[in-house]
């Protein structure tokens, strides 16, 4: 940040909104896919469950069937048989004071009762070798005589698969949280910077560099399209600002010599012993004067006005087909005089937002320019047509022209060229066209129109009048 | 008539009065929007003078009030806000007529008399005679002195303004308004011309003018 410039106090990136949202997209996501995992493993774990129990149950059925129909005898065998073959089963077979008969515990369990009325307990296994303690669910069976049948299933791969299970989604929790918050700092740092060089240029233009603009990322972007709308803001601004510049600027020039002339004749005129008729002249060359002044100051105010945008609430749907055949005809007079030739060739139906008054004005001082600077026996043709969504507005006469050179230059405040010097008006006319044309968002051409000057309006958007407006207008 | 004036500024009220004196009016002054506000309900006036911004009672206020206790004295806002929505709300408030300062004197007086002309009581008028001139509005034809003038529909209106307005002035912005609907000071001669092709039409071929020019101001038809 340049020296002197008062600085904005520095954003904390914990402070940002993107941060801020971030934050909070990462709570509800990281919650989210808590539930879902943790609903999947409440639902594996539960069924796996199940299936163990279930198979405990049908085999103490079965062995039980077993006891009744072959004995103890033949239960015993059975038992033995599918210890062998078994490795997840696990089978104990007692006899009475604990005699061991069949199956492949070496003990009778100590057990306590768990979930489902069946047992658990640690049991030793030997695996490759090595002994290891592994958990088991069963169930235990009185036969009869002090005989005791136990059966159940090891449950350790389960149990393990469970762990495996919590530990995975600790972690995609974890990490969940984690990337989340890296992405958050990211991103939030990445837009803090933007909005930093948003804000250093607002404050550079605020300390009157009028002429700095926001810079766009070119990525066009929504940061790049709020860029874009102050840059026109600060456009727009600028030429307000520069207008009233100009404005007072005018006043102070081109407003102090008629006062001024006004003054001195009055002055003059008190000083001699003039008769009464020369009093009465010269007070009647004061209201003129005087009237002229009136006309430039309204016109001013009426250029300050549109330019500065004031106006565009009283937009309605305006006809614009009918403003430029009443326009026509105000003048077909005036140019008949001048043994001119008015044509007008209007496309009926055109109508375009804006403001009858202030447009029928600057359609006005067209017209009147060509009446004015079109010699006798010349032609002014006033066309009014569509193109495309929009209308062309074209006023183009057989008069001197304007070089090519003095076109942008007309378009200013009291810029009347040598040519015209003489003949009346206040060096206004165009730049209220112009102002009139910005207002209503129309592009203002001025072309040769060999010869002659051709004044092109092109307003973007004409649409023809609803029914309802052909009823009314 | 009887005019009030309600302007806080005291020498435009002043040369106002004078102005207004010479050219036949009686006048009264209020200085402030509450001052005007009582004048206006009770004096029975032919016309009221109101700026629009005034100490106490601003005057759109003023006027929204006086519609709102019913009393219809024609009203003539002066105001040096012209913006085109300014003279919009001035009328909606119940004004009749909006002048932006600055303005000419004759404009001032040309308007106030046509207010009080719009405002005369009346039936629905089907002819209008000034001097010799007549014009039937409804089968829309014009004769003077007999004889039949052909008119454009334009002309036409414009001398019906004229015709209603008889033997006050009406000047060129006036007719812009109200013949042609637009608000706007027409720069050059152009009304001008048609007051001339007008006249040709009228006034060509008799001993009697009636439609004169009047310096500085605008156009005046009288017998």
């Amino acid at each position: 940040m340049a020296p002197g410039i008062a600085s904005v106090p520095k954003l904390s990136i914990i402070r940002t909104t993107t941060f801020r949202l971030v934050l909070i997209y990462l709570a509800l996501f990281a919650l989210s896919a808590f539930l879902l995992l943790g609903f999947i493993y409440w639902s594996t774990a539960g069924i796996s469950t199940g299936q163990t129990d279930d198979t405990i149950n049908a085999e103490i059925t079965g062995l039980s069937e077993q006891y009744r129909e072959n004995g103890l005898g033949g239960l015993a065998k059975i038992v033995s048989e599918r210890a062998r073959n078994q490795r997840q089963s696990l089978y104990l077979l007692i006899g009475p004071g604990g005699r061991l008969v069949a199956g492949n515990l070496t003990r009778w369990p100590e057990a306590a009762t768990g979930a489902g009325g069946l047992l658990e307990f640690t049991y030793q296994r030997t695996v490759s070798g090595i002994d290891t303690s592994h958990r088991a669910r069963a169930r235990h069976l009185q036969l009869g005589h002090g005989f005791q049948l136990l059966v159940g299933r090891d449950i350790q791969e389960r149990l393990k698969l469970e762990k495996v299970m919590r530990t995975s989604l600790a972690w995609a929790v974890a990490l969940t949280l984690g990337l989340g918050l890296l992405g958050g700092v990211l991103l939030s740092r990445n837009l803090l910077r933007r909005v930093e060089v948003i804000n250093r240029t607002s404050r550079q233009i605020m300390d009157g560099a009028l002429d700095r603009r926001l810079p766009l990322s070119g990525s066009g972007d929504e940061l790049d399209r709020l860029a874009e709308n102050l840059n026109e803001m600060l456009d727009q601004i600028e030429r307000l600002v520069t207008g009233m510049r100009q404005v007072t600027d005018n006043i102070a020039h081109d407003l102090r010599s008629p006062l001024n002339r006004l003054r001195g004749r009055l002055e003059v005129t008190l000083m001699g012993t003039g008769s009464e008729a020369e009093y009465r002249a010269a007070m009647e060359e004061t209201i003129t004067e005087s009237e002229t002044l009136l006309e430039t100051f309204n016109a001013l105010l009426n250029i300050a006005q549109a330019e500065a945008g004031l106006g565009e609430d009283s937009f309605t749907g305006l006809d614009l087909s009918a403003l430029v055949a009443d326009m026509a005809e105000l003048y077909a007079p005036a140019a008949e005089d001048k043994s001119q030739i008015l044509s007008g060739d209007v496309e009926a139906g055109i109508q375009i937002c804006g403001d009858r008054h202030l447009a029928g004005q600057a359609l006005a001082n067209l017209v009147d320019n060509a009446v004015k600077y079109t010699p006798d026996g010349g032609s002014i043709a006033l066309v009014l047509r569509r193109a495309g969504a929009g209308a062309e507005l074209i006023v183009a006469d057989s008069g001197p022209g304007i070089a090519e050179a003095d076109r942008m230059r007309v378009l200013d405040r009291f810029q009347r060229l040598e040519a015209s010097r003489n003949s009346p008006g206040t060096g206004l006319g165009l730049s209220l066209v112009r102002a009139v044309a910005r207002l209503h968002c129309a592009e203002l051409i001025l072309e040769d129109n060999l010869p002659g000057l051709r004044v092109l309006l092109r307003f973007p958007d004409a649409g023809p009048l609803t029914e309802k407006e052909q009823a009314v207008g | 008539m009887r005019i009030l004036i309600i302007e806080d500024d005291s020498a435009t009220a002043g040369f106002m009065a004078k102005g207004l004196g010479e050219s036949g009016h009686v006048t009264d002054h209020a200085a402030d929007g509450e001052d005007g506000f009582e004048m206006a309900r009770h004096g029975n006036y032919d016309v009221c003078v109101v700026d629009r911004m005034l100490p106490k009672l601003d005057g759109l206020t003023l006027v929204q009030r006086l519609r709102a206790e019913g009393i219809e004295t024609p009203i003539l806002f002066l105001s040096a806000l012209g913006e085109v929505d300014d003279r919009i709300k001035g009328l909606k408030a119940g004004g009749d007529d909006y002048l932006v300062k600055p303005y000419a004197f004759a404009e001032l007086l040309a308007r106030i008399e046509a207010l009080v002309r719009r405002r005369d009581p009346g039936v629905v008028e089907t002819h209008l005679k000034v001097g010799d001139l007549e014009m039937n509005l409804l089968a829309r034809t014009v004769h003077r002195a007999g004889n039949e003038i052909a008119m454009q529909p334009r002309e036409f209106r414009l001398l019906e303004y004229l015709m209603r307005h008889e033997g006050h002035t009406v000047t060129r912005t006036m007719l812009l308004e109200h013949v042609w609907d637009y608000h706007f000071d027409p720069q050059t001669n152009v009304i001008d011309v048609h007051i001339s092709r007008l006249r040709g039409k009228i006034d060509k071929g008799f001993d009697l003018p009636l439609l004169h020019t009047v310096r500085g101001a605008g156009y005046c038809l009288r017998a």
